[in-house]
């Protein structure tokens, strides 16, 4: 039934009615959100909201019960792995953890999936590697093993990653929370680089002064629901529910 | 009366060594192999096969080897007649593979969690998860177990005496019944079963430091 998605809503990302249950505990209670592309979204909300699960949605990594997903395009066929295989193409995801491979060196943990899934020539994978290694600032790390870089230099790599695959998307998931307050700066300013030349961008953050200076878009997430959505702007200075009142007064205590 | 001189004692143990060898890696190639595909399996999620599979490791790690190699030459015997070879391959197979594929389905659940959700995220498949991001991983914590259990398997070898096979121990036996020499034949005995053992553990730290090594 989602293969019959009409192609006339514009969105890059389209979720629709989405509900998610952990046993009896429902995490997500019918999430509609539309992303446009280019557009750069950051989901706010106390911990147990379900924006973590909201975004693992996106690519597949949970299990949604009800409702439809699809990006660029391309309907979330859980249980179908060609559709998963295809829509993950389209869609980046960084981790609090970083979780970089640790067995290969830098280079091979950006070339890993592009040579096996898009199954690029060696040589084209080692050209795009160094290029985007040297766009997140880790040109002479090519050679180098996971654990012999900070933090802030694994989550680079892994942003450097996910670009290899060159995805419509990318999903950001509390990137900077892992790391040491000295290190979140060098982060954010690749993703802000990001955004500004135009890639899509959802993610989910504690970073408040970062989600005002960069996204256009809100989204403010409470017990499961969107509560409010809107430019920063607009939630900052003029939240409309007591829910989201109470939490920006909460974060700025 | 014949006079066995040690030299004779040596290599009347050394000849039924040969037996001892091979029952091991029949048990290595044939527990390895199906202990791998169970392993798949179980990783594979396929519907029933985490029940079917925990029985069967439960099964053959509750009963002794020994127990295993009886049913297998007699509990078959009843329905075939087949040859004392096909009951040891058989029982050992499928001994080795029980413990094999649990030691291994502990190794893989060593790999953190995150690898296995940023090579999905990536895009790859579980054929492309497991080669070559899941399975280096769990293979530098599996080296030490598997050799562990690998050398348990070679002094294992000894029961399939019961169904018939002169391996090291059993000739052992018969060789001290014409000498009177227990000690001297118990003595090579041990002897020989440290130097098939040996090499392998000593093989094992080497490995496990050269999968350690480039880090």
């Amino acid at each position: 039934m989602a293969t019959a998605e009409s192609p006339i809503s514009t969105g890059i990302v389209e979720i629709k009615g989405l509900r998610k249950r952990f046993g009896t505990n429902e995490v997500l209670k019918g999430i509609d959100l539309s992303v446009k592309r280019g557009e750069v979204i950051a989901i706010i909300g106390k911990s147990g909201s379900g924006k973590s699960t909201l975004l693992r949605c996106i690519n597949g990594l949970e299990v949604f019960n009800e409702g439809t997903l699809s990006v660029d395009g391309n309907p979330l066929l859980h249980g179908n792995a060609n559709a998963m295989r295809t829509l993950r193409q389209h869609v980046g995801m960084i981790f609090q953890g970083f979780n970089l491979f640790p067995h290969l060196s830098v280079g091979r943990n950006v070339m890993l999936a592009p040579t096996l899934v898009k199954k690029r020539h060696a040589d084209a994978t080692v050209a795009q590697a160094k290029k985007l290694l040297a766009r997140v600032g880790l040109a002479e790390k090519f050679d180098a093993q996971p654990d012999q870089l900070s933090g802030g230099q694994q989550q680079r790599v892994a942003i450097a990653r996910a670009l290899a695959m060159e995805p419509a998307v990318l999903l950001c998931d509390e990137i900077t929370s892992a790391l040491d307050p000295e290190l979140v700066g060098e982060v954010l300013r690749v993703v802000e680089s990001l955004a500004d030349e135009g890639m899509t961008l959802l993610m989910v953050t504690h970073e408040m002064s970062f989600a005002r200076k960069v996204s256009d878009r809100l989204v403010f997430m409470h017990a499961g629901r969107i509560h409010e959505v809107g430019p920063p702007e607009q939630l900052f200075g003029a939240p409309q529910t007591a829910e989201l009142k109470q939490f920006l007064s909460s974060i700025n205590d | 009366m014949v006079d066995f001189s040690i030299w004779d004692i040596f290599r009347n143990l050394l000849l039924a060594a040969r037996w001892t060898v091979l029952l091991s890696l029949i048990a290595f190639v044939g527990g390895g192999l199906v202990g791998l595909a169970l392993l798949i399996v179980r990783i594979a999620k396929l519907r029933g096969a985490e029940t079917l599979i925990s029985a069967y490791v439960q099964l053959f790690q509750g009963t002794p080897l020994l127990m295993q190699l009886f049913l297998a030459y007699f509990g078959v015997g009843l329905f075939v007649n087949v040859s004392s070879w096909i009951s040891v391959t058989l029982a050992l197979t499928l001994y080795t593979s029980a413990f094999l594929t649990e030691i291994w389905r502990g190794c893989v659940a060593s790999v953190h969690k995150g690898q296995w959700e940023a090579s999905a995220a990536l895009a790859l498949n579980l054929r492309e998860q497991l080669r070559y991001v899941i399975g280096p991983q769990a293979l530098r914590v599996a080296v030490p177990p598997t050799v562990g259990f690998l050398v348990q398997v070679i002094k294992g070898t000894a029961l399939a005496s019961v169904i018939g096979f002169v391996e090291l121990t059993k000739a052992g036996t018969m060789i001290t019944n014409a000498t009177f020499r227990p000690f001297t034949v118990y003595a090579c005995l041990a002897l020989m079963y440290f130097a098939l053992c040996y090499p392998i553990s000593a093989w094992s730290k080497s490995l496990e430091s050269k999968l350690h090594g480039h880090r």
